[in-house]
């Protein structure tokens, strides 16, 4: 795939390498953007779920007729209401969309009410009689392993596995159970057509999936069914998976009204998958300038009850497990597990953060075992352009800048961060836990690599379609925005080719156009970027064509200085272009995890700055500076908004966030206890975008949602590490864990 | 509210607090019971506003009471180790008349307190005369909007007499009074005195182990933070 | 019962039962959707509005207790088709991503704003510590009120 330079210099604002202000921002900014929560339709029913109160249990009988006798109560459904398929997952349709039988996690969705009132809804759904006998549950992922209870197992084999190195490291990790926590819980409307169909508006990264899945389960045909882009308080993966799609579409047919629901917080932590929680064992190999000879891993990740996206998710952990390193000599086992946890799924960096922070450990204890400086021995291991990846030994081809990433993360000034020995500025905070005395500080680097777009010969593919009409350039896409800014980018991207100054993204359904594919993987700006970037190049092209130009503006068509068209006579004809774009193939990889799995890769470094109260355990993480591979930064300022927010995401899993789950059962599903960085924990960020084309995007830009992710843990615990010598092989880190070590 | 939000709690009457204006009276020593931790931020004695600035969030202490706080008596309430190290006292009324009571007589386990469901919580004296030296501190895994997994009041006045009180090490606030005792006859505590009274405070304190922390890790932090308040009454 | 208030500047009545919150009022029966509910439990600020001049949680707050009461809420801070200079502030600095969090950012700045119209940066990060936002960081929030801070000085 060429890249093209931009367009000439024109008066237009709002091209690729602006900045626009949002087209969504105002509708936002004065409450008046229609999210999910925020729709209604004349005779609405509001739904509501019950949910299994033990993670393992027989179902030996459900009454539902005392919900049904409560006044206002117009249908509870469970299994046997379920016309079609009654299963559904966004990889291998394995999760009843009720339960029937058994329950195999605790909060496992067992009835649903549709009622007058969200109350009466709630109330009735509480009032369904459920007899359970109660079962021993499985939830340790190493007895699941050994009991072979496991949705895949990865094996990857490269190069001479005999070597041995004379420096050999060895450690085991743990990741706790991050979670998404968007702050727009899970809500949705279905409106039945009147003729048997149904139109679903909900919370989703992936219209087309969810209508695949809905179709199936109501057994209509897919024309009958139309998923409809949906104003989203935020994803970060808990959305790709189908949670109350069906249930809203199934009460919506049955009671021939409109139907909403809405998740309460609690029930939003349950109702969605989270990030798999790990535990690593590496095994790393040095010689004694600290080059990796060998490099072995054993990943298990815990899927919990349904599948999910498990099987890529351990995919990516696996094939990621020695990071931007290279090694000839490696060998990583990977397992996803199957327990009665709460089923895990994709969340932000998917499966790339665990291992992130297992390997950067290893990296900087090879670096004080042989007395190199961290930066130093990442320098002798850098993965770049050219070099077969670690462990599938696939040839990177995209520009790969890692040296650069290390270098300009080095060189960026250790900024006096306008610390003082005000105590709201010290770890504890307005909290007065500290005082200068106690403190030490320390600094932590690391570098992570996330491939970009879906892998393992996954048809990955966005449809966009371009139209120039009187009101200026119009992109149609299914592509979900979630706050990331598509609605920016690929308006950017229509007025550059076009050179048109108007331009706006209208979203249709799954009846108007063809998939985008996932709002995840950190693809859109990449795969439905490029679909517009082509549609609308070839609508350019066509319309010179046919008026003998050889430039397009709002005028009309120009041929040298005269206007040979005005756009009135233009928009006679009626100019639309549709382009289905497809990145380089990818496939699966042989016995041996050997094979081109990845469509696209990109590298970021983070630098994490922090002070430690060692005696009570306290962090303060002042700031974490990143340098980051953009290929090309479309939008600087969405650019910077994606750095933050993973950034801050990152520092959350590194010493705050968790989901407590003891027998299968989630104990802190409330803000309250699972804690998200405040703006008080927020640590500065400098970020410094390396732009280097060459990678298939258009103009060579590549995804950065997720690269902000995978090293920011992973650079805090670093830097936590050197503060106070503890050696802290889980996260998140809790302040007993420093504070009561015997490092 | 939370619990009405949830669906736990269904009151068929309710009796609206918020605009009586007896209850938002702060007259010298005592405090309304609707008097918000805003205020008590902005005017209150020193230990008692750095404890209200870090009670919930802004817009909580906008609307969060003295009262509320009294009567949902909750371990890990912010600002009642500082009642406790004052001895403070929570006035009650009812129709049958009015009674007042001590901290300790008030707070009578987790959640618990002596108040009759017929009573009102009116308001809570704190002592016309405190203590010159009043420092506060509590600690949290984030830096707002944090249920404490320890905290802590100092006082210390010129005779030596100094006051420990503790939240969330017990089913209520506590004063750990041995080593207030031990450390209240010492003048000039050194560095060995010191490190006996963190000690003393981390045996006194009965935390328990739950989602939020360990039981051996507040035992510690305890002695710590009481450690450190004392130092800065001491400088 | 019916309670009456002033909401944005109008009187208003609303049908309300206990123990419904005000944010539930406001969103269902009033039409006033700008306000989010993203936790119920007064630990985002998703749902802050002003009651009676102060900041406050509407999901704390019982509706009948909004009775006589002067509420703004976010559909009341801006007029005549202009942002009010907070979320003007917020648009230019691209501190609105997903816009989930931003009603709620909006009536806590207004809050800060009004009370402080020169906060330093410490003062702004302590007046926001109720609003969590989980798509910026954060950063492009605090830029936005830095810069209007540096305007109206």
């Amino acid at each position: 795939m060429t890249t093209r330079t931009a367009r000439p210099a024109t008066d237009i604002e709002g091209l690729i390498g602006d900045s626009p202000l949002r087209p969504d921002g105002v509708s936002k900014l004065k409450g008046e953007f229609d999210f999910a929560q925020d729709l209604s339709a004349d005779q609405m029913l509001w739904g509501a779920t019950l949910r299994s109160p033990h993670p393992y249990a027989r179902i030996v009988s459900v009454d539902i007729a005392p919900a049904l006798a409560i006044g206002g109560v117009h249908a509870v459904l469970t299994a046997e209401d379920v016309p079609g398929r009654a299963r559904f997952g966004l990889e291998h349709p394995d999760q009843p969309v009720l339960a029937s039988g058994t329950v195999n996690y605790w909060g496992e969705p067992v009835a649903v009410v549709a009622a007058e009132d969200q109350r009466t809804a709630r109330a009735a759904a509480q009032a369904v009689v459920v007899e359970y006998e109660v079962l021993d549950p499985l939830v340790d992922m190493e007895e699941a392993d050994r009991r072979d209870e496991v949705f895949r197992r990865m094996r990857i084999r490269r190069g001479d596995q005999g070597v041995i190195g004379d420096v050999v490291i060895e450690g085991t990790y743990e990741v706790g159970m991050q979670d998404q926590a968007p702050l727009g819980t899970e809500a949705g409307l279905a409106v039945p057509d009147g003729s048997g169909g149904v139109d679903l508006y909900a919370t989703s990264q992936f219209v087309h999936i969810d209508h695949e899945q809905v179709v199936a389960s109501l057994g209509l045909r897919p024309d009958q069914v139309r998923s409809h882009p949906t104003g989203i308080g935020g994803a970060f993966g808990a959305r790709e998976d189908v949670n109350l799609h069906i249930h809203l579409c199934l009460l919506a047919l049955h009671t021939s009204r409109p139907v909403k629901m809405v998740y309460h917080r609690a029930e939003s932590f349950t109702g969605h998958v989270h990030r798999h929680p790990a535990r690593l064992w590496y095994r790393h190999h040095a010689d004694r300038e600290g080059r990796l000879l060998r490099v072995e891993a054993r990943v298990v990740i815990d899927g919990g009850a349904y599948a999910s996206t498990t099987s890529a998710v351990l995919a990516n952990a696996s094939y990621f497990a020695v990071g931007p390193y290279k090694c000839d000599s490696v060998a990583v086992d990977g397992v996803g597990t199957r327990t009665n946890n709460p089923p895990c799924g994709a969340m932000r960096g998917f499966g790339a953060v665990q291992v992130c922070f297992g390997y950067e450990a290893q990296m900087d204890r090879i670096a004080a075992e042989i007395g190199i400086d961290p930066l130093e021995i990442r320098r002798r291991n850098v993965l770049t352009t050219g070099d077969p990846m670690p462990t599938t030994g696939q040839i990177i081809e995209t520009p790969l800048p890692t040296m650069e990433v290390i270098d300009s993360l080095e060189a960026m000034p250790l900024l006096g961060n306008g610390r003082s020995d005000d105590p709201v500025h010290l770890p504890g905070g307005t909290g007065l836990t500290t005082d200068a005395a106690h403190v030490v500080s320390g600094v932590g680097y690391a570098l992570g690599i996330k491939n970009l777009g879906f892998s393992e010969g996954s048809d990955d593919y966005a449809q966009a379609r371009v139209l120039l009409t009187g009101e200026g350039a119009i992109v149609e896409t299914a592509a979900i925005e979630v706050g990331q800014g598509l609605v920016s980018v690929l308006a950017q991207i229509a007025r550059t080719e076009l050179g048109i100054s108007r331009a706006a993204v209208r979203h249709v359904d799954t009846s108007r156009i063809d998939s985008a594919g996932s709002t995840s993987a950190s693809r859109q700006t990449q795969v439905s970027g490029g679909a517009t970037f082509e549609a609308a190049a070839n609508l350019r092209r066509r319309i010179l064509e046919t008026f003998g130009g050889d430039r397009l503006d709002d005028e009309g068509v120009w041929k040298g200085d005269e206007r040979v068209a005005p756009m009135s006579t233009v928009l006679d004809n009626h100019w639309e272009e549709t382009v289905t774009f497809r990145h380089p193939p990818t496939f699966e990889s042989d016995e041996d995890g050997q094979g081109v799995v990845h469509a696209d890769f990109a590298v970021a470094g983070h630098r994490a700055i922090v002070d430690v109260d060692v005696e009570l355990g306290l962090v303060k993480v002042h700031r974490v500076d990143t340098t980051q591979d953009v290929g090309r930064a479309l939008n600087p300022q969405a650019v910077r908004g994606q750095i933050e927010g993973g950034i801050l995401q990152g520092v959350g899993l590194a010493v705050m966030e968790e989901l407590i789950v003891e027998d299968g059962m989630i104990k802190n599903p409330n803000f309250t206890d699972y804690l998200l960085p405040t703006i008080l924990d927020a640590p500065e960020v400098e970020a410094l975008l390396i732009e280097k084309e060459g990678s298939w995007g258009p103009y060579g830009a590549k995804g950065v949602g997720e690269p902000p992710t995978i090293s920011s843990t992973a650079a805090v615990v670093a830097a936590i590490r050197e503060a106070t010598g503890t050696a802290l092989t889980r996260v998140p880190v809790r302040p007993q864990d420093i504070a009561l070590s015997d490092h | 509210m939370v619990e009405t939000n949830f669906g736990h709690a269904s009151p068929e009457e309710v009796v609206v607090l918020r605009r009586l204006d007896e209850l938002t009276e702060w007259d010298g020593n005592r405090l309304g019971a609707g008097v918000t931790w805003r205020r008590i931020e902005r005017e209150g004695p020193k230990a008692f506003a750095q404890a209200a600035r870090t009670v919930g969030s802004p817009q909580i202490r906008n609307a969060a009471t003295v009262g509320g706080n009294v009567g949902t008596a909750s371990p890990a309430g912010d600002g009642l180790p500082f009642l406790a190290a004052v001895d403070a006292s929570i006035d009650l009324a009812s129709s049958d008349g009015e009674r007042s009571l001590t901290w300790d007589q008030f707070f009578t386990g987790v959640k618990k307190t002596a108040r009759r469901p017929d009573e009102l919580i009116t308001g809570v004296r704190i002592p016309e005369e405190l203590p010159e030296r009043q420092e506060f501190a509590k600690i949290g895994v984030r830096n707002a909007m944090v249920i404490a997994t320890v905290c802590c009041v100092v006082t210390r006045r010129e005779s030596g007499e100094t006051r420990v009180a503790l939240g969330s090490v017990a089913p209520t606030p506590m004063r750990a009074r041995r080593a207030e005792e031990m450390i209240s006859s010492l003048s000039k505590p050194g560095e060995s005195d010191l490190a006996e009274f963190a000690r003393l405070v981390s045996e006194e304190v009965s935390p328990i182990t739950d989602h939020r922390s360990t039981e051996e890790y507040r035992r510690h932090a305890a002695g710590v933070l009481a450690r450190r308040l004392l130092e800065r009454c001491l400088k | 019962m019916i309670v009456a208030f002033v909401l944005n500047g109008e009187r208003t009545t609303a049908r309300v039962m206990t123990p419904i919150s005000l944010l539930e009022v406001l969103r269902d029966d009033l039409g006033m959707g700008g306000s989010k509910n993203a936790c119920e439990q007064g630990e985002c600020g998703s749902c802050s509005v002003m009651l009676d001049g102060e900041l406050v949680c509407s999901c704390l707050v019982m509706a009948v207790d909004a009775e006589g009461s002067d509420i703004r809420t976010v559909e009341g801070v801006s007029s005549g088709g202009f942002l009010h200079p907070v979320q003007e502030a917020m648009h230019r600095a691209g501190a609105v991503q997903c816009g989930f969090c931003t009603p709620g950012f909006v009536m806590a700045a207004i809050d800060l704003f009004e009370h402080n119209p020169s906060p330093s940066k410490d003062d702004i990060r302590e007046a926001l510590a109720g609003n969590i936002c989980r798509c910026t960081g954060y950063g492009a929030i605090i830029r936005a009120f830095e810069d209007l801070a540096g305007e109206t000085r």
